[in-house]
């Protein structure tokens, strides 16, 4: 490029308060940009990763979500022999039956939100390999202790360890909170399933998860229970499950965010169009001389939209230094297909602030054609002659 | 007034600036709109709730059903003029996309609780006569291209199998606010075709009292009688029953501010850079006029005026865009937002707030231009 | 190098119209000229008579509406934009009344702007610029930026940006109009040994009688018609 950097960085300084109001507006596009993709990341991640691919979920034909599924003890007894469910160190099968209900809770700031209350097993930790205990112990079976998610612990009201929590009439002791690295369980309690059943007078469970000795044998083991007539449940494979739950609010999270950002980077990009083409304006005689020199229109044109794209990435710039801290800001909404309350963490990842980069540059590019394209087409003799 | 031609014609000297400036602020004030408008759509259901309606729920959770038992005993609650009930059915259409609220009610009661639906008297009859009738709201049944005399087959969640429902009434809300997307039919229907033991559940109950200041000790008499049995309640107006799920949606509303704040915020950058550019361009200009005569204030109302104008502008064109955009329209956002119309006190609003950022952008070229010493700029232009 | 005869510049028969909304304004009629290299010819006459345009027409950066402008071996009519203007940067230097100068780039860097248009590497062209700003008497203003400089200095930063990159001929166009007397001698005498010393072609236009005295010729342009 002949016409040095220098002419454009230093013109781009000699403008401050204009340079500075349009990268703002450029960087407040990003910001919503990554913004958006930050918090649909964030919850489809949370979702996405509560399931494996190496589990499958067993509930009944029909059910969208364990909360309208029914399995009866037989039922789950039949599934937990199946021939492809992994074996744990003692030999037992690797599968769990589990009973969700869901529960109304009071959030620290005063309002209440319906929380996911699962009884497990002891095998049902094991078979959620990214669930682990952070803090006191787990519940005993048989007595009246559960525990809770960390994120749980952080927006609920009285839900850390040595608390007491009133469901189905009786008080439960928080004994532990658990670490499920940002999933769905970590907005739940959980609690022995053979003391729940009679608590919340629910004689059936909900669902059965196993650990697939192959990945390879899911399709076999799904037919097999699906077609038979006296069981009535449809099988499906953890991960998929969950990720179909975040679907639709996840969609609708990122439609959304797309939307409102393009028409944004509109009205952003008619912005840097008016500052191009004011510099463009103010810059005529320069122009002229340039082409009188022997610039090339090209070159000029080139410089401008270097111009325009630099002025651009400076706002791009600022978009991700303001999008950064809000990186692991935790916040919650309402899992449409299980009606109760999902929390978790805004995610921005390196590839979500690149992206935000390139739509700035882009959003340079295509302010800054136009007003370039002018400045490489001006008539030299006129340009000169301007004041 | 007659300074509006000499505004006017600062204006259109750059058609492109001025143009692009209005669009600017348009967009902003489109998006803004909107996504106000997803904040009212949430709370559409609140708006149309009748204050005269209580609703009665399981005290723990609305998973849990309450005894069909109850009834008498909440009929007779002093305060009580009515009572209804119902189930929520949460089935689909053909695809699990294609869901809308569906309803089991008792007949008998339901359009007695429920004046809001307008439904004709013949329509009403063969509804109640047929086991299998269902009514469907007058959205619904243009979404779908439903008519009177149609078979809709629902593939239901909860209770699960295919469904089939004979349209016999369309209803329309009696107002704007009132959701035209549910589906009603027969609570016996629902009841007659469940096992056994899983008869006489009933999901919720409406009361109606007989004015809206009876409400809190309705409630409370209510949720005193079924304190200690095995199925508590929770007595509320449909107002806060409606408020609930919408805390439910947890910080969408403050998310949805910040954005739309952003939004306002960029553009209102973006034009104040545009006012104070093309002041720049005018100061021999305004020279001249001050010369001739035009006092500091003059100036003053003349360069804000043109800021104000162009906002005003902008904001009409993106706050009746947005109106005119989701006016009578079908988008539902994927059945979120069932009732999705742009409010006139939104547009009002977006109105507003473009005049705020016509002031604020105009202020700072508006008072330089006033300050300007005639004798300074004459310089620069000889 | 030359044209057919021998000339550095060769015009004949030029007209120059413009136009504007459908009206014709003829502003060069009839133009012959011919001027040989190592000359200095200042070109004189009221305002509106066309001198710039003539000016302009012989430095490339206008097009003849009809006639032959031959300068420096090519015909540039039948140049494109793009050649054109690589044949100015090989061939022209221009001085501007007004300097023109680029107000966010130092004296150095205003005089180096041609040279970007070379093959040259940053040491020689740093060589070059030094050089050419010691012609002009300006080496210590070198980082200086054009708002620093007095006009003076500015107009001879802008002559040493015309003769950086050893251009043909030098075209200037009422070089000392915005300059006191003094200033106004200094730039003239400079012109001068450009011309003397280093064999420069120059061509002025000017309405100054004493500028146009330290020129080889002077030839008179009134009504767009070259006088005899």
């Amino acid at each position: 490029m002949s016409i040095p950097l220098a002419y454009n960085l230093r013109n781009l300084y000699a403008r401050k308060v204009s340079t500075l109001l349009t990268a703002l507006g450029i960087g407040l596009v990003s910001w919503v940009f990554i913004f958006t993709l930050a918090l649909a990341g964030g919850f489809q991640a949370a979702l996405q990763s509560t399931g494996s691919a190496r589990n499958a979920i067993v509930i009944r034909s029909g059910s969208t979500a364990e909360l309208t599924s029914i399995v009866p003890r037989e039922v789950a007894a039949q599934v937990e022999t199946q021939p492809e469910i992994a074996r744990a160190p003692d030999g037992a099968p690797l599968a769990t039956h589990e009973l969700v209900v869901l529960w109304n809770l009071e959030r620290k700031n005063g309002t209440t939100a319906n929380v996911v209350v699962r009884g497990v097993t002891a095998k049902s930790m094991a078979l959620r390999p990214g669930v682990r205990l952070l803090r006191g112990r787990m519940f005993r079976p048989g007595l009246e202790e559960v525990v809770v998610g960390k994120l749980l612990e952080e927006r609920m009201a009285h839900c850390s360890v040595g608390d007491r929590i009133k469901l189905a009439g009786r008080q439960w002791a928080i004994v532990g909170v658990m670490d499920a690295g940002g999933t769905a369980f970590d907005s739940e309690i959980w609690g022995d399933v053979e003391l729940f059943m009679p608590v919340f007078d629910r004689p059936v469970y909900q669902s059965v998860t196993l650990r697939l000795d192959e990945p390879s044998h899911f399709a076999a083991l799904q037919k097999r229970l699906e077609s038979d007539p006296r069981m009535s449940v449809a099988v499906k494979r953890e991960d998929l499950f969950y990720e179909a739950q975040s679907a639709t609010l996840a969609t609708l999270l990122r439609g959304l965010g797309f939307f409102v950002t393009l028409v944004m980077a509109l009205g952003a990009v008619f912005g840097a169009l008016n500052t191009m083409y004011a510099a463009v304006g103010s810059r005529t005689k320069e122009i002229g001389t340039l082409l009188a020199l022997g610039f090339s229109r090209g070159s000029i044109l080139l410089s401008f939209l270097v111009e325009s794209v630099l002025l651009a990435l400076v706002g791009g710039l600022i978009g991700c230094a303001m999008a950064l801290p809000v990186n692991g800001i935790t916040t919650s909404t309402m899992n449409f297909a299980s009606f109760s309350e999902i929390a978790f963490r805004f995610e921005v990842t390196p590839a979500m602030l690149l992206a935000g980069i390139v739509f700035a540059a882009v959003m340079g590019v295509v302010g800054g054609f136009f007003p370039s394209r002018k400045a490489a087409r001006r008539v030299i003799v006129e340009a000169l002659r301007e004041a | 007034m007659k300074y509006l031609r000499l505004v006017l014609a600062n204006l259109l000297r750059s058609k492109r600036r001025t143009f692009l400036t209005v669009f600017s602020i348009a967009v902003a004030l489109f998006l803004f709109c909107t996504l106000r408008t997803v904040i009212t759509s949430f709370e559409a259901a609140m708006r149309a709730s009748n204050a005269t309606r209580l609703v009665v729920r399981h005290a723990a959770s609305l998973v849990f059903p309450l005894p069909l038992a109850y009834r008498e005993r909440l009929a007779q609650v002093p305060g009580v003029t009515g009572i209804t009930y119902g189930n929520w059915f949460g089935g689909y259409y053909q695809d699990p996309k294609n869901q809308f609220a569906q309803f089991a009610m008792d007949v008998s009661t339901f359009d007695a609780l429920f004046p809001e639906c307008v439904v004709s008297e013949p329509e009403k009859e063969a509804f109640r006569a047929e086991r299998t009738a269902c009514i469907i709201g007058r959205s619904l049944a243009r979404k779908y291209g439903w008519k009177i005399g149609d078979e809709i087959p629902i593939i239901g969640t909860i209770f699960p199998g295919e469904w089939r429902f004979t349209v016999r009434g369309i209803y329309t809300g009696a107002t704007k606010d009132v959701d035209e997307n549910t589906l009603f039919f027969h609570w016996d229907y629902l009841d007659q075709s469940l096992p056994a033991g899983r008869r006489s559940l009933v999901g919720l109950y409406w009361l109606r009292i007989a004015s809206p200041d009876l409400a809190p000790a309705v409630s409370r008499r209510v949720d005193a009688i079924f304190e200690n049995s095995a199925q508590p309640t929770k007595t509320e107006t449909e107002k806060a029953f409606q408020a609930g799920f919408i805390s439910m949606l947890g910080n969408v509303r403050l998310l949805l501010t910040i954005i739309g704040s952003a939004i306002v915020f960029a553009i209102l950058l973006v034009t104040i850079n545009t006012m104070m550019m093309a002041a720049r361009e005018r100061t021999a200009e305004i020279a001249i006029l001050k010369s001739l005569g035009f006092g500091d204030g003059r100036i003053l109302f003349l360069v804000g005026a043109e800021a104000v104008l162009l906002s005003l502008a902008g904001g009409l064109l993106g706050s009746g865009l947005a109106a005119l955009v989701f006016h009578e329209s079908d988008f539902t956002g994927g059945g979120f937002f069932p009732n999705f119309r742009v409010l006139p006190e939104t547009v009002v609003l977006g109105l507003g707030l473009a005049l705020v950022m016509g002031i604020v952008s105009g202020i700072v070229p508006a008072i330089q231009a006033a300050r300007l010493r005639v004798a300074d700029a004459i310089r620069k232009v000889a | 190098m030359t044209s057919a005869n021998g000339s550095l510049i060769h015009l004949r028969d030029v007209h120059k119209v413009y136009y504007r909304d459908k009206l014709e304004i003829p502003v060069l009629q009839g133009i012959d000229l011919d001027v040989d290299e190592g000359e200095f010819l200042a070109l004189m006459g009221p305002s509106g008579s066309g001198k710039s345009t003539l000016l302009n027409l012989i430095g490339g950066i206008d097009l003849a509406t009809r006639g032959e402008v031959q300068v420096a071996g090519e015909s540039l009519s039948r140049l494109s934009p793009g050649r054109l203007a690589a044949w100015r940067a090989r061939h022209i230097g221009f001085i501007f009344q007004l300097y023109n100068l680029i107000p966010v780039l130092t004296a150095q860097q205003n005089v180096e702007l041609p040279l970007l248009l070379t093959r040259l590497s940053s040491k020689e062209r740093r060589r070059r610029v030094l050089f050419a700003l010691e012609l002009v008497g300006l080496q210590d203003r070198a980082k200086h930026f054009p708002r620093q400089l007095s006009g003076g200095e500015e107009q001879r930063v802008a002559i040493a940006r015309a003769i950086v990159a050893d251009p043909t001929l030098l075209v200037a166009d009422e070089p000392t109009g915005d300059l006191d007397a003094r200033n106004a001698g200094e730039i003239l005498t400079l012109l001068q040994r450009l011309n003397a010393e280093l064999k420069k072609t120059i061509l002025m236009v000017t309405h100054d009688p004493h500028a146009a005295e330290r020129a080889h010729i002077t030839r008179h342009l009134d009504k767009g018609v070259l006088q005899p």
